[in-house]
Parts: C-alpha cells; sequence; structure tokens
C-alpha cells in the first residue's frame, strides 16, 4: 500500500491539551505530484507539514519517504532527505545580508554532497542567483540589504529562495502568498510553475484558492484537524461538508 | 542672510564590504586598515609607556575582555550566557591542580587547562542545548555557584583556602604580552569565524533557529561547537590568572566573573567582538580609577553603567562605528 507513494502519511494525531489540532489524517503523494492542503483557519494545516517535517512530535501515526519510515527524525535529518519547508510566518536572520540568509541552506550536508567544493565567497555567488531567480533585483543593493530591512513580499520570496536553495525533492509550502501584493503572486506563480516541470513535488497550504489551483493537481480539505474531502479541486469544492466548512463563503472559482 | 543645513552621506554597501572595491586608492585602504591596525599598535605599545599598576590594570582589562569575547561568540549562536565564571573557573582549577599536585610546569599546564576546561565546560552545558533563552542562561547562572559550594563542602583542592604558592611567570613582562597576544587572536579569530560560511549558521541559530533547523544544519552541533570555542577563551583566561595571582580558589567561580563580560558586551556594543573588548577596557580602568571614592565606588561605577546603557543602548562601538562610515559636511542654503 505505501510502496508507490513519495510521501505517505498514516494516521497522524496531535492533540494540545483538550484540542485536537490533527485527528487521524492519512494521504499518500505520488512523485512530481502537487497536492494543496486548505480549510479554515484553525483547522490544523500548520500543524499536520509541522508533524510531517517533526516540528512537532506527532501523538500517533507515521509518515513514511520513499518507502521510508522517517517518524521521529530530528527536523534538520529531515530536511537533509530533501523535504523542505517553508514557515509561515516569515523569520529571516535578521541580523544577515539577505544573501547570505542563503549560504545557511547551501551549506547543508545535503548541498554539500551534491556541489563539491564552496570555499568563502563562492557560495554567495549562488545565493544571489537564487534571489534573482526569485526576483531580486540583482544588481540593485536588494539582495545586500540587511534582511530585518525587507519589506514583507520580499522575505516571502527569500523564504521561497531558501526552500529552492536546499535542492529539494518535496516543498511544503505554507501559506506561501499570503501578505503578497497580487503582482508578487503573480511573479511567483511561475517560479512554483517551474519547479513542478523539474520533477519536483511540492504540497502547498494556501488560502488563495484561485492561484493555488492553478498549480495544483489535487487537494485536502481540512476541518477541525479531520480531512473532509480529498480529489480534484473543483469537485471537492462542490463538496457538501466543504461548503459547510467554509460556513457559507461563497467559494468562488473563476 | 546664508544657512547651512548638514547633509549626511552613508558610504555604500558595496564599498564598505572589503573587496576588490577597496583595493582602488590608498586611501580606500587605509579606510579599512587604520581602525583595526590602530587598536594592535595601541595594544603593544601601551605596556612600555604604562607605570606597573596600570600594566596589571591592562591585564586585568585583557582577561575581562577575553570572558567577554567568549560570551559574544556563545551570543552569536543565540546563547546568553550568565555564567563565564564556570569557564573561568574551571580552567584555574585545572591548571591549578596540575601544578600543584603533579609540579607539571606552567608552559603545559596553561595550554592543557585551556583545552579541558573548555571540554568541561561543553560538555557540562550539552544537557542545557535544548533550551532557549532564559532557560538556558538560568543553568550557566546557576553552575559556577554549584562549583563554589562543591569545593566548600567536600574540601577538595584545598576546600576554602584554594591551592596558593603556584608556579609564576618569568616576568611581568611575559604576563602582559601573553594576555594581549591572546586577546588579539582570540579577537580576530572569533570575528573572522562568525564572518564565514561556517559562523553564519551559528548567527542564523540565533536569529530562528526552527529555519536553520529546516535548512538542514543540526543545530545542536552547532551551538557544542561555539560553546567550546567559547569556553576555550574563557578557560584560558581562568589558567592565565591563576599563575598571575599564583593561587586559585573559590573566587575563581565568583559572580562578578559572570555579570563583568556581561557589562562589557552591553556598554561596548554586543556582536561585534570588538564592541565587547573596547567594552572591558572602559570598564575595569573605570572601576580602578574610582577606587579612590573608597566605599562609594560602587555606587560611581553603577551610575557610569546606567550612563552608559541610557545614552547609548546600541553600544559606543556601534555608535563609533556608524560615525566612521558616514560623512557630514554643511551644505549653503542660499
Amino acid at each position: 500500500m505505501k510502496e508507490p507513494f513519495f510521501l505517505y502519511v498514516n494516521g497522524l494525531s496531535k492533540r494540545f491539551g483538550g484540542v485536537v489540532a490533527v485527528d487521524n489524517v492519512s494521504f499518500g503523494l505520488r512523485q512530481g505530484e502537487s497536492l494543496g492542503i486548505i480549510g479554515p483557519n484553525g483547522s490544523g494545516k500548520t500543524t499536520l507539514v509541522n508533524l510531517i517535517t517533526n516540528f512537532t512530535k506527532p501523538d500517533s501515526g507515521k509518515v513514511f519517504y520513499r518507502g521510508r519510515d522517517i517518524t521521529g527524525l530530528m527536523p534538520y535529518s529531515i530536511a537533509n532527505l530533501g523535504i523542505v519547508r517553508s514557515f509561515q510566518m516569515v523569520r529571516p536572520f535578521y541580523h544577515l545580508p539577505a544573501f547570505k540568509n542563503l549560504i545557511i541552506p547551501l551549506r547543508s550536508p545535503r548541498v554539500m554532497k551534491q556541489v563539491r567544493g564552496g570555499k568563502y565567497g563562492e557560495r554567495d555567488e549562488v545565493a544571489i542567483d537564487l534571489l534573482e531567480d526569485v526576483g531580486f533585483e540583482r544588481d540593485s543593493f536588494v539582495p545586500y540589504k540587511m534582511a530585518g530591512t525587507l519589506p514583507h513580499g520580499y522575505l516571502k520570496r527569500m523564504e521561497l529562495a531558501r526552500c529552492m536553495a536546499m535542492r529539494p525533492d518535496l516543498l511544503i509550502l505554507d501559506e506561501l502568498f499570503s501578505g503578497m501584493s497580487m503582482s508578487e503572486v503573480a511573479s511567483t506563480l511561475p517560479i512554483i510553475e517551474r519547479l513542478r516541470e523539474e520533477g519536483k513535488t511540492v504540497v502547498m497550504i494556501e488560502h488563495r484558492l484561485r492561484e493555488l489551483f492553478r498549480v495544483v493537481d489535487r487537494v485536502i480539505v481540512l476541518n477541525f484537524g479531520r480531512k473532509i474531502a480529498e480529489g480534484n479541486a473543483r469537485e471537492v469544492m462542490e463538496g457538501e461538508e466543504v461548503k459547510k466548512a467554509y460556513l457559507g463563503s461563497e467559494v468562488e472559482l473563476e | 542672510m546664508v544657512g547651512y543645513r548638514k547633509e549626511r552621506l552613508d558610504r555604500g554597501i558595496k564599498t564598505r564590504a572589503d573587496d576588490i572595491f577597496a583595493l582602488a586608492s590608498y586611501r580606500e585602504i587605509l579606510y579599512l586598515l587604520l581602525p583595526r591596525v590602530l587598536p594592535v599598535v595601541a595594544f603593544l605599545i601601551l605596556p612600555l609607556i604604562l607605570n606597573i599598576y596600570w600594566t596589571k590594570v591592562m591585564l586585568l582589562s585583557c582577561i575581562i575582555a577575553l570572558l567577554a569575547l567568549s560570551w559574544d561568540l556563545i551570543a552569536s549562536a543565540g546563547m546568553v550566557s550568565l555564567g563565564q565564571a564556570l569557564f573561568y573557573g574551571l580552567g584555574a582549577y585545572t591548571t591549578g591542580v596540575l601544578n600543584h599536585y603533579f609540579k607539571w610546569p606552567i608552559f603545559i599546564t596553561i595550554p592543557l587547562a585551556t583545552l579541558i576546561g573548555g571540554l568541561i565546560s561543553t560538555f557540562l552545558l550539552l544537557p542545557a542545548l535544548r533550551l532557549r533563552g532564559i532557560y538556558f542562561s538560568m543553568i550557566t547562572l546557576i553552575l559556577p555557584l554549584i562549583f563554589i559550594r562543591i569545593v566548600e563542602a567536600t574540601g577538595i583542592f584545598g576546600g576554602i583556602e584554594g591551592l596558593s604558592g603556584l608556579s609564576p611567570f618569568p616576568n611581568r613582562w611575559v604576563e602582559v604580552y601573553l594576555a594581549i597576544g591572546f586577546l588579539l587572536l582570540f579577537l580576530f579569530g572569533f570575528r573572522r569565524v562568525v564572518n564565514t560560511d561556517y559562523g553564519l549558521v551559528f548567527q542564523g541559530i540565533r536569529d530562528n533557529d526552527r529555519a536553520v533547523m529546516s535548512s538542514g544544519a543540526n543545530i545542536y552541533r552547532y551551538k557544542a561547537e561555539a560553546l567550546l570555542l567559547g569556553s576555550i577563551a574563557g578557560a584560558f583566561a581562568g589558567a592565565m590568572m591563576t599563575h598571575v595571582y599564583r593561587f586559585v580558589g573559590m573566587p575563581s567561580f565568583a559572580l562578578d566573573l559572570s555579570l563583568l563580560p556581561l557589562a562589557s558586551a552591553v556598554v561596548g556594543g554586543i556582536g561585534t567582538f570588538a564592541g565587547t573588548t573596547l567594552g572591558a577596557f572602559i570598564l575595569v580602568p573605570i572601576s580602578e580609577a574610582l577606587r579612590a571614592f573608597g566605599t562609594l565606588r560602587i555606587v560611581f561605577y553603577c551610575f557610569m553603567l546606567v550612563i552608559f546603557v541610557v545614552g547609548l543602548p546600541e553600544g559606543i562601538f556601534h555608535y563609533i562605528q556608524r560615525r566612521y562610515h558616514q560623512f557630514e559636511r554643511l551644505v549653503r542654503i542660499e
């Protein structure tokens, strides 16, 4: 059952005091596929990501990656296996210039194994290239500015660049578009589409459904920690339970 | 009526980087070199000018500066230590014990104590690495106090009286220049370490350890290595001072040794190493100069501290550095 799946999540649960944040959630993901996770606020989407990457220890359930049980591995070990997640709340390395923020993933064992060498200064070029990929103006001062002084939209894209620097196989993006302007979203979408074309598997948590449905093959819907629907975007949004979860707020689809 | 307005120019980020841009002219080279070379020259010349008393003060400043450097390196990896005395005391006791019981000469005991003291300190703090913020600080604060009580209660290593009559340095020049030499070594060494790609991970842990984990770095290993580097500097300070005083005892774990480096770092400016060194070289001599006031010394000393912290909360060094990179000129207004 779990063998053909790239990532297979089996019955993950997490309880915080009296609140069941994630309740027996299972799903499978094939290589190269992209999955959206949606649901109202507080439905356990971010907790689910934390459980998969073990930033939060699950109460029960298992996570399999390429057929291997990765439950309970340290978060940095999971990252080095190629599962890289972004954070919803961007907290960059404030006291470092923007491009130096990317040196840390570029120095990870995973990247060092793939790229030989890397003396002082050599990684800087790679970092600036990556920042250019996510829309930083190369010849301006922006990549050299302290991360703490950058606007929110830049920080969000820098977070994406940080994940890309890890050369991930499975990319988990936690509300990447929240707080971005329309034009920033429009310029970031092609990056994700390109990552998909390169064969990366992408999981996206998103509230901006219209943009999300452009890049994902399949969605699962969470509500109060339970998976209430899974499947093709349009079909899922027609479901009675999903409509109820969003409580009448009309979900528009084009 | 002709008026003047102050205009402030900031040097561009690129010209400020130590890069090929800097080699454009001798003025650029001087601009980069002067703030680095002048203090070094001053350090080397000062002991020749000062009298014996102030040379001792300078030696003490070097020791506090070493502890402050150690504090700053550990802080650069996000760990706020309130127990620099732990490193100092372990270095001091190691060299004291080796010299007193085994009669080993100081040029063996000091390097050994530096290493062993650093290793023991790191080992003791390993269980605390998972703690963050104030919880880590509490552990560091408590550990040296535990050692004082252990020595007092069990009477090991001389107990309350400590071990005295340890081997001295050959002469006072060796003392002061050894301290200055290692101060410069650790100062420039640490500055270099935190700015390499390796040291950037330390700084990342300070700002956001979860993002560092998500970037595939084993933060516990990095934290332990930062602790080891920092505690080696602290243990060296302790080992050296033991042979200056020719005594090791409970004062080697005293609270002052934890607080003075912290005060130096706050007054001088956190995160640049040069700032913490500057802080130590301001606070220790002030403390000595105030001895004329007798019992009121502490009152005046604390008053100075308040003035520094309120007046320049960013630290003296950061203030000077910012002014150095800015040019101000008067512009005529028609």
